[in-house]
């Protein structure tokens, strides 16, 4: 580390003295999002860099405390809103800890279902846009990209006939779910992704055989295990670092005790590792997918009645943690309840946030085209970064 | 009076041949890429198929407003359009459609054609260096390492026919293929068209060797700071340089205008050559990602000089063993 002036960079040993510093982003085709970094360049070679974030900071925590609980959760979704079903359970999750408040059966599965699906369909918007990063939108990058979109669109409409809703949903709430599945939806679910399994196929033959994405993503931004643990990053990320941690598997929620899945892990932590372990997490989800499906039990689907004014929610006092495996690692609420309607503290605790952290020391050293691949395998979501 | 006027009407009709051609290359381009994306492509300008898609593109692009950076370097800025464009068109002077159709039948064409397509890293290097901008200096430090690296297998590449034949001359080098094309001569005929193929994709900055353009990484390179009707003159550039290309791989390996049916068919034999040659690339870049800057110069001088350097020397080996035609 070195101190610029009011500027702190991560800094790659280095010998020349002809520097160039570029900025990339906040408005880039590849800053998903907002991302600025101000890269320090010798030649191609990345030297040093400064990651800024913030430019979608929404308060959404100060949101938290002046909403009752029973209005928030459709704003949590906006939180990470490529995966809005699991932001929207973490926060569920963390009120009906705190109140000690029963969820059926039902709807536990449906929970279930719905997180594995939307963790398909984030991993399939995080393919396309990975690839984008590293062929370009006027190239077989594009292509691969409109062809995971087709795939989503899919799950997208699958959303759209449970909740009214294809991107930002309200399908939780405290107690339970709002929706049940409709006549035939379980039908379409399974030719879904019985369609997405068999294109995933494609897919692979696609990348896996093709060497020059195998050279653009194996050993490029490498993130060893001790690394993974000390900036604390989850999800694939770790998983592709060779560390078995899933919360899924590690502190069971909402049944998942009850499914049989595997945590899939990969050893060499660099961009094909990452890759190799989100492949795997689409088979798996489709699995539990399978599973639900096959086995979902009868009954209500909320302990709770449905939403009639906004302050029906009370909690008592009490503080609590909530953590969900979403599609990007550990998404996490800290829940701070004076026995009001509404929390006296939020916190989030986003699975982005935390994995973009690692950018900063994996970075150096790499050319600038690897700085598109690496960010992109980080798979960030500025929404839930910036929150 | 009539003397002047048929020095002037040929290449007149010629470029703007080209122009309405090279518009249309766009369109089939956009339509082939739909495809293999599972989209429809340009459907609306013109029903069916959008064909007035590349008029209603050019009319657009004209009337954009034309910005120059206040930081720019103004008549580099301004220049290097042109400088990039006018090799481009220079290069089909020398490139025969059918026996006698050519606006100069050169003695040393296939010298002439090559020497025209590697002057066009000048006028990349001038967009880059003109705009004044980081992302386009970088494009054009990438696109001189490039072409550099590549023009010189492609050259020796293109040498291999030359060697074969004994001619530098086009006419020459695509009589002597007939009935067989260059491309079914055993061995070192498919190696060279492969090889010629990899090269004019990197020389072309074609993905995947797009570093040059890589708009996941340097926006839109080295012309970031072009808006309007000098963008187009650029993409027009590119576009002409490479269809200029797969006309040069048509003369070379696929047997220029020579094919079924009477002569006069010649020219279409040749386009549609050509035409089939610049789908295969459009193929290949609708379907690679982009390979990175240090791969691909390793690629170029570990790989492909020495590849191109042994292909030369098998055909010299055949042409003293078989005695005669090399010169």
């Amino acid at each position: 580390m070195a101190e610029t002036g009011t500027r702190t960079t991560l800094e790659y040993g280095y010998g020349g003295n002809e520097r160039l510093v570029m900025n990339m982003g906040p408005q880039h085709p590849s800053a998903h999002g907002v991302f600025r970094m101000i890269l320090t360049l010798e030649g191609e070679t990345i030297v040093a860099v400064e990651p800024i974030i913030g430019y979608l900071h929404r308060c959404h925590e100060k949101l938290g405390e002046s909403l009752t609980y029973v209005q928030y959760p459709t704003i949590a979704s906006k939180t990470d809103y490529v995966s809005a079903m699991t932001a929207e359970l973490t926060y569920v999750r963390a009120a009906e800890q705190l109140g000690q408040i029963e969820v059926p059966q039902r709807a536990q599965h449906l929970r279930v279902l719905v997180a594995e699906l939307q963790r398909v369909a984030s991993h399939l918007l995080w393919l396309g846009t990975w690839c984008m990063d590293m062929g370009g939108a006027m190239g077989g990058g594009a292509t691969l990209f409109l062809y995971c979109f087709r795939e989503r669109e899919a799950i997208l409409d699958l959303f759209e006939a449970l909740t009214g809703a294809r991107l930002l949903y309200g399908f939780h709430q405290i107690g339970g779910t709002r929706y049940d599945l409709p006549a035939g939806w379980a039908e379409r679910c399974r030719e879904t992704v019985a369609q997405v399994e068999t294109r995933l196929l494609e897919y692979e033959a696609m990348l896996e055989a093709n060497t020059i994405f195998l050279v653009r993503t194996q050993g490029v931004g490498v993130i060893s295990p001790e690394l993974a643990q000390e900036v604390g990053v989850a999800g694939p990320l770790i998983r592709g670092s060779g560390i078995a941690w899933d919360l899924r598997r590690a502190e069971p929620y909402s049944s998942y005790e009850e499914f049989t899945f595997d945590v899939p892990v990969e050893t060499t932590g660099d961009c094909y590792a990452r890759y190799r372990v989100r492949m795997q997490e689409f088979r798996e989800s489709i699995r539990i997918v399978r599973q639900v499906l096959d086995g979902l039990p009868a009954g209500p689907i909320s302990s709770r009645p449905g939403v009639k004014s906004v302050g029906q929610v009370k909690l008592p006092k009490g503080e609590t943690y909530a953590r969900v495996e979403g599609p990007r690692g550990e998404v996490g609420i800290y829940l701070v309840s004076d026995g009001a309607t509404k929390p006296y503290r939020m916190k989030w605790r986003g699975a982005s946030f935390s994995n973009l952290a690692v950018v900063g020391h994996i970075l150096p050293g790499h050319k600038v085209a690897d700085a598109v691949a690496i960010l992109g395998s980080v798979d960030p979501v500025f929404g839930e970064v910036d929150r | 009076m009539t003397d002047v006027l048929w020095t002037v009407l040929p290449p007149f009709l010629l470029l703007n041949g080209i122009l309405v051609f090279i518009a249309y290359l766009t369109l089939l381009e956009r339509k082939v890429a739909a495809r293999l994306q599972s989209r429809v492509g340009p459907y609306r300008v013109g029903r069916p198929h959008g064909w007035l898609q590349p008029i209603a593109d050019a009319l657009k692009l004209m009337l954009k407003e034309d910005i120059v950076p206040s930081a720019a370097d103004r008549p580099v800025y301004n220049l290097a359009p042109i400088v990039f464009l006018v090799p481009a068109f220079l290069m089909y002077a020398a490139i025969p459609f059918a026996p006698a159709l050519a606006l100069a039948d050169l003695r040393i064409g296939l010298l002439f054609v090559l020497a025209v397509s590697s002057l066009e890293v000048v006028g990349l290097f001038m967009c880059g260096w003109g705009s004044n901008n980081k992302y386009a200096l970088l494009s054009a430090m990438r696109a001189v390492n490039q072409i550099i690296s590549y023009e010189v297998p492609f050259i020796l590449v293109a040498l291999v026919p030359v060697v074969l034949v004994g001619s530098l001359r086009l006419q020459d080098l695509v009589a002597a293929q007939d009935p067989w094309w260059l491309v079914t001569y055993p061995v070192i005929g498919q190696l060279a068209f492969v090889a010629f193929v990899v090269v004019s994709l990197a020389s072309e900055n074609r993905i995947p060797f797009d570093i040059v353009e890589a708009e996941s990484e340097l926006v839109a390179g080295f012309r970031v700071e072009y808006s309007g009707m000098k963008f187009a003159l650029i993409q027009l550039a590119e576009f002409t340089h490479l269809f200029g290309v797969a006309c040069l791989g048509t003369l070379l390996f696929l047997g220029g205008w020579l094919g079924p049916g009477p002569a006069g068919l010649g020219p279409a034999w040749f386009l549609l050559k050509a035409i089939a040659l610049f789908v295969l690339i459009v193929w290949i870049r609708w379907s690679f990602v982009r390979i990175r800057v240090d791969q691909i110069l390793a690629l170029s001088w570990k790989v492909l000089l020495p590849a191109a350097l042994a292909l030369l020397l098998a055909a010299a080996v055949v042409v003293v063993v078989r005695g005669g035609g090399g010169a």
